[in-house]
């Protein structure tokens, strides 16, 4: 069959076509079509020919099938060393087999490699740290994911996903005025306990603008109220906007890269609009990538660099607190063994464990921090990255690949685990509901509150009667 | 026999070299000449300066046995090597015998090592292809990996140094075993381009552009000095 109605190499690109493929409860006819459905080659080579260039083809060529990768990948170890899921073998019997193959590959190949980038990868890049030649293969999954994708090799999950940003830019059916509902629900829901507390939509020439992932107004808006408390607690002058809020991107994790340009501008569009003095994501690692690290060369901005400043959410916490806009009372900071994951997307791929460190030493009393190990840029990814978290049909081998994140927490023997990311909350969220160990995680947000001093000005005032 | 003899040293040494200097130069070049900022989502020109710092910091750090985390981690296969690659890499440029057709044929010469020293270090890289080998059998994680290729290339590195040990050493007969060295070593630097010993730059190019990626888009500054390799 050449395209079948779910499975088929157009992208998602109308709400229709959306909620059509929604339809298909997890995603039962998509994979049947899949199984069916022919590859281009042609198109695929003519894709590897114009995109697979000099650094890409030199990491396939000069791999010395040394081995020396094996060990980085934390898929490889917890899936008791299967020789299967060693990084080079991984990439040399994909990408590197179609490339050798000239993109004659049919489609039980594709069916694999689809299994091979989404289930065996999660891009957490590990493995180019300890390649002698410097090859990342978690970079050369994205790029697989790529050309898997155009030709409809992809989980149904991420095709909706990509599909949800090139509708919505957004990776939720969340629309302009949900959003905008939702900041005022939250402010005026919390505007007892905290007098003055405003979410400030469209206000242009702000000191920030303050971009989130979509699954907060969509399923905890909780969050965005915590976010609007603490710039309020700081002193901020602040803003959202009302279109280009979403910083998040499943286009990056299913690889459909036009979806990427088209939300990273959306949100670029915003800080033109707006032109706030600098923007600051939320506590979310992939969105930090989407938007601040790869973003701007989706956008094609030849600096690589955002139009304005634009930090991670940890970023901007260690600031308020070294300069004393938001102070901790130290009765309150944290006094039990106390770990923190270290988001791959951030740490890894951005330098930010230093400030992650910095908060720790004003929240958490001295003695009670315990790193993981290994740490900061040498972390193990949460076992969920990726878009690992998100896909039905791998559920079994994410489950698997959360033991690596467990033995590291038990290790630490703490109880709680901070976790400033998304995608490793929900991890650490379901492997604790996969394998009990009783611990406790959270976001920085929500521990910021209760620990914060409240000045008297912004407590709520005694009713006078 | 002398016939032979000189003409190895000879045109065949010359084209030899020929082939593989101006084939990794051109292999080297081609490399950058390849790189581009969008596909690699890396704004190469804008942050040169970082992107040199990170990417010659990648590449010298690794060269350091011991020198790296990853080296660290794998303290086995660093000893294999780096027995391997410290002859490999200083006999053929230093090696007394070497020097003297260098200076014959093209009337200049690089300093030569004392002989026991160059003798360790051959001894050294023969250990380490020997281990190596071993490793390839006997780690189901390398044995995965392992194509006849890889064999190929091995022995292509190392029968050069085999035969002039043996040579050397003139066990057996000696005109014999100087042809097969010269022939191997001959053959070694003309296909060192077109096969996977082209790492012998690219190996600089490649840790570059990994250094230079982490200094100009993954971190940065942000991480402070240099990323942490």
């Amino acid at each position: 069959m050449p395209e079948g109605q779910f499975a088929n190499k157009q992208p998602i690109t109308n709400e229709e076509a959306l909620k059509h493929l929604l339809s298909d409860k997890g995603g039962k006819q998509y994979y049947a079509e899949m199984a069916e459905l022919d590859v281009d080659t042609e198109k695929l080579w003519a894709s590897i020919r114009k995109t697979c260039k000099s650094r890409t083809m030199t990491w396939l060529e000069i791999c010395a099938h040394c081995g020396m990768c094996a060990d980085s990948c934390f898929l490889y170890r917890c899936n008791d060393r299967d020789p299967e899921q060693v990084p080079a073998f991984k990439i040399q019997s994909t990408l590197g087999e179609m490339v050798r193959r000239k993109g004659q590959v049919d489609n039980a190949f594709m069916r694999r490699a689809m299994d091979y980038a989404w289930s065996r990868c999660t891009c957490c890049n590990r493995c180019g740290q300890f390649c002698p030649h410097g090859i990342d293969m978690g970079v050369m999954f994205s790029y697989l994911r790529g050309l898997l994708y155009a030709q409809g090799f992809v989980p149904w999950e991420l095709k909706i996903g990509a599909g949800m940003h090139r509708v919505y830019r957004a990776q939720m059916d969340v629309t302009t005025e949900d959003w905008v509902d939702t900041c005022e629900w939250m402010a005026e829901e919390n505007s007892e306990e905290w007098p003055g507390l405003e979410i400030p939509v469209d206000l242009e020439d702000a000191d920030i603008m303050y971009t989130l992932n979509a699954r907060e107004p969509k399923h905890y808006p909780e969050d965005v109220a915590e976010a609007a408390i603490l710039f309020h607690l700081a002193g901020e002058k602040w803003t959202v906007p009302s279109k280009g809020w979403e910083q998040t991107s499943l286009s990056l994790f299913a690889g459909d890269w036009e979806a990427c340009r088209m939300n990273v501008e959306e949100v670029y569009g915003a800080i033109e609009r707006l032109r706030p003095k600098r923007v600051i994501g939320t506590e979310c690692g992939h969105a930090h990538r989407a938007t601040v690290i790869e973003g701007p060369y989706w956008a094609g901005r030849p600096d690589g660099k955002p139009p304005v400043e634009y930090i991670h959410y940890v970023e901007w916490v260690a600031e308020a607190l070294r300069t004393g806009k938001i102070k901790i009372d130290p009765a309150k900071k944290i006094r039990e063994k106390v770990t923190l994951q270290d988001s791959c997307n951030y740490v890894r791929n951005h330098g930010l464990g230093k400030f992650t460190r910095e908060i720790i030493s004003y929240i958490v009393e001295d003695g009670y921090f315990v790193e993981m190990g290994p740490n900061r840029e040498y972390n193990y990814c949460c076992g969920g990255g990726g878009g690992f978290n998100g896909v039905g049909m791998y559920r079994p081998q994410r489950n698997v690949a959360l033991k690596t994140k467990r033995d590291q927490i038990l290790a630490t023997g703490a109880k709680l685990v901070i976790a400033p990311c998304h995608n490793c909350w929900d991890a650490i969220r379901d492997l604790e509901e996969e394998y009990e160990i009783g611990i406790r995680w959270s976001f920085l947000k929500p521990l910021l509150i209760s620990m914060a001093i409240v000045p008297e000005h912004l407590k709520p005032q005694e009713e006078d009667e | 026999m002398a016939d032979v003899y000189s003409f190895l040293t000879g045109p065949c040494f010359i084209v030899s070299l020929a082939v593989f200097f101006g084939g990794l130069l051109f292999r080297f070049v081609r490399y950058f000449y390849g790189l581009d900022w969008r596909l690699e989502r890396v704004a190469y020109r804008p942050w040169l300066g970082d992107g040199i710092k990170g990417g010659v910091h990648s590449a010298f750090k690794w060269l350091i046995p011991f020198g790296t985390y990853g080296w660290r981690a794998q303290p086995f296969f660093t000893v294999c090597f780096v027995l391997f690659h410290a002859g490999a890499v200083l006999v053929p440029l230093f090696l007394i015998g070497h020097n003297v057709i260098l200076e014959e044929t093209f009337g200049f010469s690089l300093p030569a090592m004392p002989q026991p020293l160059a003798d360790v270090l051959v001894a050294a890289t023969i250990m380490g292809a020997f281990f190596i080998v071993l490793r390839r059998i006997a780690l189901a994680e390398v044995r995965i990996l392992t194509t006849w290729y890889d064999y190929f290339i091995l022995a292509l590195a190392t029968v050069p140094f085999v035969t002039g040990f043996i040579a050397r050493l003139h066990v057996g007969n000696y005109d014999f075993w100087l042809l097969c060295h010269i022939i191997s070593g001959e053959l070694m630097l003309i296909l060192a381009p077109f096969t996977k010993l082209s790492h012998i730059v690219l190996y600089f190019a490649s840790r570059w552009q990994l250094g230079a990626d982490y200094a100009i888009k993954r971190g940065g500054h942000r991480r402070g000095d240099c990323f942490p390799w």
